[in-house]
């Protein structure tokens, strides 16, 4: 596993090197697009919680990010920070909400949230640019490394290692107690109750931190653009990273990338396929992944992997989706 | 007094489910709740636990009010219960189980590595230590109950609530309850109330016996007067 993540580093690395720097810009979209899908696994995946509306989130860290660097000149590292801080504050007000709603009725609340955010941004004019939305410096390496490295490929690094630190977090919290805590609940909150968890905590801090991922991501990408406007972050969005986490695979981190993968790339291969049904492929894309691969794309590959190694080795211990990320991490 | 509950009455609607049930639960021993089936029993334990709020009446644990507790502050209280119909988490292993039963003593008295023995050591005393990696969905029905066991013990109760841990079991099966149950409370020092519908196990372990029927209390008393009594062999034993 080891050995996989270090070889997964160093292909990170060095791809900007090798690919053209469109494809770079198109892989920091999917850095971008894995953070926030994380955000999704830990909501959906891990708390049994649903969201049409990640979009809005990602709307609020954009904006965020948008208007400290442009308007008040506040560099990245601050507002990047600062943009996943404000949606995981919205984001937390939501759990409250969603602690009253179930199943159809949160999802319905969540894509009415998805759904209000670009009108909102039209209107309030004078802090958002309404529909001409913001433009924001676009990010240079630091002095010294302009010679060598693009504004491409700097970004490139700073999201890949934006993500790397999201996911290291994610893996660190929800390998142990926390993780448990929040499957206990979405398994059986009747049971998980009875032992000790605090089914408010857990439920509001599953959705602060996935709204607050997608807030990252929402900055990374104005950021990358050097542009903010109320059309990128439309209800499309929201139910694109929902695609995007079904297809990766709902209970893996492996799934988060993925799923990054798919919205970055679903789009433009569907486009290939055939322009005007676009929507059709992507309707395809996931039946097939529903009815064939449960586990989405990453719980398909790891039932591949336990396949192939048992017939290595013919008694391995069985394992579940849910142990096979464990396992990944051991 | 260990566990005191007094004139306790849940209303749901209409249906009085329990009606100014009153009765004591002493320390170190293992107390029985019978009745037929709709008697409350099940409703008592969920007052206790604090998933239903009783519409009058109070319960104390340890000379202080339960009532203003809530629900998932009750382990850290050192209650801990199994359920009737299985309350498993469909996508856990066997020691996932029981580390969620330990959830409200990280901290102070565990970290993940403690826990995890300390899991460990309880599914060996349960006899399941094999299939600790094992996925709960793959283990037989009593096996399960065996991993609910577990979860409780997790918790290091005083008080164990178990919801008729033999229902569902061969005869086999629930004679090795029994003595579990014995074990239990010797090496784990906890006071057990059980609700449990086979009567051969339930006069077997305890030591003093409750008596419900349609929400009201019919008799108390130890097995052998209980056994005796003329009400409950008429509402109860007589019939089953
Ligand atoms: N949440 C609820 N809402 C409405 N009625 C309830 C509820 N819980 C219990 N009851 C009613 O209360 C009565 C007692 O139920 P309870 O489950 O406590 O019985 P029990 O003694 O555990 O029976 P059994 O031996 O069948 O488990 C029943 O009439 C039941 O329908
Ligand atoms: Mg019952």
């Amino acid at each position: 596993m080891r050995l996989a993540l270090v070889a997964c580093g160093l292909l990170v690395a060095l791809l900007p090197w090798v690919i053209p720097p469109f494809v770079t810009f198109q892989l920091t979209y999917v850095a971008a697009y894995a953070i926030a899908i994380l955000g999704l696994v830990i909501l959906i995946g891990y708390s049994g919680q649903i969201s049409l509306g990640h979009g809005a989130f990602m709307a609020i860290g954009g904006y965020t990010a948008a208007i400290l660097l442009a308007g008040a000149g506040i560099g990245y590292w601050v507002s990047i920070p600062l943009a996943a801080l404000l949606a995981g504050i919205v984001g937390i007000g939501l759990g409250f909400v969603a602690l009253r709603l179930a199943g159809v009725y949160l999802a319905l609340a969540t894509l009415a949230l998805a759904a209000s955010v670009p009108p909102l941004l039209k209107r309030f004019k004078a802090l958002t640019g309404g529909v001409q939305g913001l433009s924001l410096p676009s990010p240079h390496a630091p002095g010294p490394l302009q010679p060598f490295v693009s504004s491409e490929t700097w970004f490139y690094y700073l999201t890949w290692a934006l993500a790397a630190v999201a996911f290291a977090l994610a893996w660190f919290v929800l390998r142990g107690r926390v993780g448990r805590s929040l499957r206990a609940l979405r398994d059986s909150e009747i049971a998980a109750v009875a032992f000790g968890v605090n089914p408010v905590f857990y439920k509001t801090l599953a959705f602060g931190w996935s709204a607050a991922y997608a807030g990252i991501a929402g900055a990374i990408i104005a950021i990358v653009t050097a542009y903010a406007s109320p059309d990128v972050y439309s209800v499309a969005l929201s139910l694109e990273l929902l695609i995007g986490v079904v297809i990766g695979g709902l209970h893996s981190f492996l799934g988060a990338i993925l799923g990054g993968i798919v919205v970055e790339f679903l789009p433009l291969w569907a486009q290939k396929i055939n322009p005007a049904v676009e929507s059709v492929v992507y309707g395809v894309a996931l039946i097939l992944v529903v009815i064939f691969a449960p586990g989405g794309l990453a719980g398909g590959l790891s039932r591949l992997a336990r396949a192939l190694r048992i017939q290595a080795t013919p008694r391995s211990r069985p394992a579940s989706t849910i142990e096979a990320i464990s396992e990944k991490s051991a | 007094m260990f566990l005191t509950v007094r004139d306790l009455t849940m209303r749901f609607g209409g249906i009085t489910a329990l009606a100014d049930v009153s009765f004591d639960v002493d320390e170190g021993r293992i107390t029985g709740l019978i009745g037929p089936n709709g008697a409350g029993k099940t409703t008592c334990f969920n007052c206790i636990t604090r998933f239903y709020q009783p519409t009058s009446g109070a319960i104390a644990f340890k000379g202080e009010n339960l009532l203003d507790c809530p629900p998932f502050r009750i382990t850290s209280r050192r209650i801990a219960r199994t359920f009737q119909n299985l309350e498993l988490f469909g996508t856990m292993t066997v020691l996932e189980h029981v580390l969620v039963g330990a959830h409200a003593r990280f901290g102070r008295e565990l970290d993940e590595r403690t826990a995890t023995s300390n899991a460990l050591e309880i599914l060996e005393y349960l006899g399941l230590a094999g299939e600790a990696h094992k996925p709960v969905r793959s283990l037989s029905f009593g096996a399960r109950k065996m991993v609910e066991l577990g979860r409780a013990l997790a918790a290091k109760p005083e008080l164990l609530l178990l919801d008729e841990p033999a229902a569902g079991l061969g005869h086999e099966e629930v004679e090795r309850l029994g003595e579990t149950i014995g074990r239990i409370r010797r090496d784990f020092a906890t006071t057990i109330l059980m609700v449990e519908h086979h009567m051969a196990l339930v006069m077997g372990i305890s030591d003093r016996i409750v008596v419900l029927d349609s929400g009201r209390k019919l008799a108390e008393g130890e097995p052998s007067a209980i056994r005796g009594n003329r009400a409950v062999i008429d509402a109860y034993l007589g019939t089953s």
